[in-house]
């Protein structure tokens, strides 16, 4: 302790440095691209298969939901369950949107970002609608009832009836529409039940989603290291600590909620307009879990292992097709060895040494050039 | 009027008065003690001058202003600050970034001019950066900026909590047990500290303590609680050498 009672010279701060995190950034920024830009080439070159080619826009809006899920389980700490649920609902409105507007709006170049906007939009706002009563809990009982939400997103969106005649827009839940209200000879239907939603027009390319990729890892990353982020952390690591240090938990929360909500409803427009079918029962469960099963892996709180992780766990049932009946047991346990070798401190160390070794010889190699 | 008025607060929980008519008056930059047995509301008169808990009765004035029911962010942003007896740091997150936390009310952007690393976001991490750097040097922890802070030894973790209580430049500074678990010599280092913190920002502060050395080098009054209740209040030489007091807490 300093016993003077002196201010600080500037000089000590001078000194110091503080770490610039641009660098780290732009590397996680250009994984996605370089790792999208190769595979064009070689399924261009035939050397991948068109079946590889139909996975990458897919895998762009897993990483989407991935990077995004992180936000909530990884930054914020809580426990969400139900991140399938936010892409039905942008995966339905953007379609929605685009299918009555594609006589009026032509170009895809207005439509399409257009759509985006207001699947995302409805998402958040269905974010914050389920932030507001679940503010209280945390833990296994927010687990639950987001799990629930994302249940009973699918579920209302198997039961709407939805239809356009010369009148305007026809809507109906849980029956069919009265076809007396119906104009039949200018009837079109959007949504029928549990039937798919049909006829979005195919807006989304890779390019596209590689675009909005990158958006959300921008918008992500620079939240994440800002003073929003560092107030959402310290939630996180100390729920009493932060309230002690004027951290307002409900806006934070909040935030959270609707921007992992929002990006979740980008890549549900992407998935609708990409697939030609967009069915509510793809938007289950087992899609809420395997985004889960990305972060996890990836690594809680970090973006860049999130996006290795989807890579390779999406990529990874497609590669293993040549062992048909073990497929799935040959995947579980490659989940298995990733988790041990990810936690597993003699693993980790070896890791460290590893870095260690090769950055060395980096070094020493451009002392020898 | 003094700078911290506490008139009478009490609160039960269910059948136990947890604190019964607490009362303390403090002047700007004065040290004040509060010692007593375990269990006797110590801890729980923290925690309602913080407002985790909301008095039954009493009243809390600082510098003036009623502070009496307020929410803990609130009072946060009024200028009260607090340490823990079990420590609290943002365990993940770096040194300097838990001192950066504390500082986020004074140093303010948006979540958007974060996002779209506006001009304003810039300045304002140069200046946390700055304040946050010439905290962590008066404590002695600018070497550990970068370090995750539940990765520091004990004694450290206890400074940085202060500097991040003191990084929200609070007007009333509560240190819980701050030399809970230190050896002598870190103890010794600690009251140094403490009363370097009141000279240097000429802080108002209140101690809950144990380690009588501590207490009696550094506070210049103590209060006595027992069952709740105040047992005896004033000059610390005088209220230690009280028999009520020798008898409810030091010992024979």
């Amino acid at each position: 302790m300093k016993n003077k009672k002196t201010d600080v010279s500037a000089g000590v701060l001078k000194t110091i440095g503080f770490k610039s995190t641009a660098g780290n950034k732009i590397i996680t920024i250009l994984i996605p691209i370089l790792f999208f830009g190769i595979c064009q080439m070689l399924v261009s070159y035939g050397v991948l298969g068109s079946l590889f080619e139909g996975l990458l826009v897919p895998l762009c809006f897993y990483i989407i939901m991935a990077v995004s899920l992180n936000l909530t389980v990884g930054i914020l700490g809580e426990l969400s369950l139900g991140h399938a649920g936010f892409m039905c609902v942008g995966a339905y409105v953007g379609g929605i949107f685009s299918f009555i507007t594609q006589e009026t709006i032509t170009s895809p170049w207005i439509r399409f970002p257009l759509a985006i906007l207001i699947g995302g939009l409805a998402a958040a706002i269905f974010g914050l609608l389920i932030g507001i009563p679940i503010l209280r809990l945390s833990g296994d009982y927010l687990a639950i009832v987001t799990l629930a939400f994302g249940e009973i997103v699918k579920n209302i969106m198997q039961n709407i009836y939805l239809a356009k005649d010369i009148n305007g827009l026809h809507f109906s839940f849980a029956t069919a529409i009265d076809p007396a209200k119906l104009d039949m000879a200018t009837k079109v239907d959007i949504l029928k039940g549990p039937m798919a939603l049909k006829g979005v027009p195919r807006d989304a390319n890779l390019i596209v989603a590689l675009v909005l990729v990158v958006i959300t890892l921008i918008v992500i990353l620079n939240l994440i290291d800002s003073r929003t982020g560092r107030a959402i952390m310290s939630i996180r690591d100390n729920r009493i600590a932060a309230e002690s240090s004027g951290i307002n938990i409900t806006k934070y929360k909040l935030i959270v909620f609707g921007l992992s909500a929002f990006f979740a409803g980008v890549a549900g427009v992407l998935a609708s307009h990409y697939n030609m079918v967009t069915e509510a029962k793809k938007f289950d469960y087992n899609t809420s879990i395997l985004i889960l099963v990305f972060v996890v892996l990836g690594g809680l709180g970090k973006m860049r292992g999130t996006i290795i992780a989807t890579i390779l766990l999406y990529a990874l049932p497609e590669l293993l097709r040549g062992l048909q009946s073990y497929r799935m047991l040959v995947y579980a346990i490659v989940l298995i060895v990733m988790m041990i070798v990810n936690n597993n401190p003699w693993f980790i160390e070896q890791r460290k040494r590893l870095k260690a070794f090769l950055f060395k010889n980096k070094k020493a190699e451009m002392e020898e050039n | 009027m003094s700078y911290v008025e506490i008139n009478n607060i009490s609160i039960s929980f269910g059948g136990l008065r947890a604190v019964d008519n607490f009362f303390l008056r403090q002047e700007k930059g004065e040290l004040h003690g509060l010692i007593g047995p375990n269990g006797a509301g110590k801890t729980t008169v923290f925690n309602l001058l913080t407002g985790v808990y909301k008095p039954d009765r009493g009243t809390f004035f600082l510098d003036g202003e009623n502070m009496t029911g307020k929410n803990t962010i609130k009072l946060n942003h009024e200028g009260i600050a607090r340490t823990f007896q079990n420590i609290r740091l943002f365990g993940n997150m770096s040194v300097i970034d838990n001192v950066k936390v504390g500082l986020h009310n004074n140093n303010k952007y948006s979540a958007a001019a974060g996002v779209f690393r506006l001009p304003k976001y810039f300045r304002t991490e140069k200046e946390m950066n700055e304040k946050a750097a010439e905290l962590l040097d008066l404590f002695e922890l600018l070497p550990d900026k970068d370090v995750l802070s539940s990765n520091l030894p004990y004694g450290k973790q206890r400074r940085l909590e202060i500097a991040r209580a003191l990084a929200s430049s609070p007007k009333y500074l509560l240190l819980d047990e701050p030399a809970a678990g230190m050896n002598p010599n870190e103890t010794a280092d600690l009251m140094k500290m403490i009363r370097f913190v009141r000279d240097h920002f000429d802080m108002t502060i209140l101690l809950i303590e144990h380690d009588m050395k501590l207490v009696s080098g550094i506070c210049e009054k103590i209060s006595v609680l027992n069952f709740g209740q105040l047992l005896a209040q004033g000059e610390t030489s005088q209220v230690l050498r009280d028999p009520e007091v020798i008898k409810a807490y030091l010992g024979q």
